[in-house]
């Protein structure tokens, strides 16, 4: 059988780590196709609920990137997005979901390489982990 | 003590100090108090102060309720140290004015929570309840029994880290400091202990007990949301249907949207119908959230709830380096 192949969610903000990815693009920096992104204005825009609702369709894992701090487009986006994720990351992990399937890091717009080493670092912890069974619906 | 209370309401309403005062007075079953709104001096004898009292009474001041607030009228409102932090958060969130409010503090032991003394009296109904210092005796249809406070008092009180209202004008009794951190969350500590598995199939447990009659949100002061996530129909954030996964995000969607704003009052395990452990989970984000940013929610006027405030130089150990 050959190998399992996470579908990881990618969620990217405007500014920077959708712009980053987009220069791994342009410089043909090879990474694993197992994203699949989705453009949000800020990484503030993120509500845990889309997270949780991402598991829960199907995906093995979210990987939520933005600006790095002290560069958000709105000055505060992703300070308030940390504040939140804070707290959501350590409570999925507390009623048993592993915590690689929700990943969070920071990538600006010139940096390609970084985007593509967290993409295959997010997509080898997930096929070590394996496919997600708690919270999907249908499954448990 | 009831008569203190008594005594200053009377007191507030001769000196034209409110319009009105929220407080509990005698309910219709003996086991339970309900929540009255006096509007003149004769009326203070109907208040009452017990283990009994066990409504936020803040919540009167929203939802359905935000009439009074908006009327400008100067309420007196009796409450427990939960019930004043949940004032606190509304005047944080410009809810209401505190200069409008003359909030009576009572010292509070916690409050009896009806599931655990049925449980007790093996499902028999209750028609006779004295309270004594540390015990209570219940009585019905041949048979009485008598069980100590701390078996039925309510589980978020026997947690609870601030019994006595830490910000009040005026306090019937003596305000004690708040309860050690440790003893508050061991519940948690003792949780996390467990593998994944045993975490997970112990939630599902208990939450797939769960009909989704969102009695937890309706009862919670700190839910007043005009349209609640669960409410809406596009986007559907959950199923209908009481199904594990869809019930899982309902309370962890609820839990993140009470984080740094819940105070801990208990009010939405005491409302379950399926008498789900929902301290489990909220404890886990109160303990986070004090460990993480030095907060807890209710206790300061002045500072903003923490997740609608940042720090740039924060700890970040959860993010990708």
């Amino acid at each position: 059988m050959s190998e399992f192949q996470p579908k990881i969610l990618a969620i990217l903000c405007n500014w920077c780590s959708y712009a980053g990815a987009d220069l791994a693009g342009v410089s043909r920096i090879q990474y694993p196709p197992n994203i699949r992104v989705v453009r949000i204005p800020c990484s503030g825009r993120v509500d845990p609920l889309f997270i949780m609702k991402s598991l829960q369709s199907g995906f093995d894992g979210v990987l939520v990137s933005g600006c790095h701090p002290g560069d958000c487009h709105y000055l505060s986006g992703n300070y308030n997005a940390r504040r939140k994720f804070a707290v959501l990351k350590p409570m999925l992990e507390y009623v048993g979901i592993e915590p690689e399937r929700i990943q969070f890091s920071w990538v600006s717009a010139g940096e390609g390489e970084r985007f593509a080493q967290v993409v295959s670092k997010v997509t080898e912890d997930l096929k070590r982990v394996g496919p997600a069974k708690r919270l999907v619906k249908g499954v448990a | 003590m009831v008569k203190m209370l008594r005594d200053t309401v009377r007191k507030l309403f001769d000196e034209k100090k409110v319009d009105m005062v929220i407080g509990w007075g005698e309910g219709t079953l003996p086991l339970s108090a309900t929540p009255v709104f006096i509007e003149n001096a004769d009326e203070a004898d109907t208040l009452i102060w017990d283990e009994r009292c066990s409504n936020n009474l803040a919540v009167y001041l929203t939802k359905d309720k935000r009439h009074l607030v908006k009327s400008g009228k100067k309420i007196g409102i009796v409450v427990k140290g939960c019930d004043s932090r949940s004032l606190v958060l509304y005047a944080v969130e410009n809810q209401i004015k505190r200069e409008n409010l003359v909030v009576i503090g009572v010292t509070c032991d916690g409050v009896i929570d009806i599931k655990k003394v049925m449980k007790r009296t093996e499902g028999k109904e209750v028609l006779d309840l004295r309270i004594g210092d540390k015990d209570i005796t219940v009585g019905g249809r041949g048979f009485e029994t008598v069980v100590a406070k701390k078996e039925i008092i309510s589980d978020f009180c026997l947690h609870c880290a601030h019994p006595d209202a830490p910000v009040h004008d005026l306090f019937i009794g003596q305000p004690r400091p708040a309860n050690e951190k440790a003893d508050v969350y061991k519940i948690v500590d003792d949780f996390e202990k467990l593998s994944a598995d045993e975490r997970w199939n112990s939630m599902v447990e208990s939450y797939s007990k769960c009909v989704r009659c969102y009695a937890c949100r309706n009862v919670c002061p700190s839910c007043y949301c005009n349209e609640c996530f669960v409410d809406q129909n596009d986007p559907q954030w959950i199923g209908k249907s009481p199904e594990i996964t869809d019930t899982l995000i309902f309370h962890m969607g609820r839990n993140m949207h009470v984080a740094g704003r819940c105070v801990e009052c208990g009010a939405c395990e005491r409302a379950c119908p399926a008498d789900i452990d929902l301290l489990l989970l909220n404890k886990k984000i109160a303990k986070e959230i004090s460990e993480r940013f030095n907060y807890e929610a209710g206790l300061d006027i002045d500072e903003k709830p923490a997740l609608a405030s940042y720090c740039e130089n924060e700890k970040q150990d959860f993010i990708m380096g």
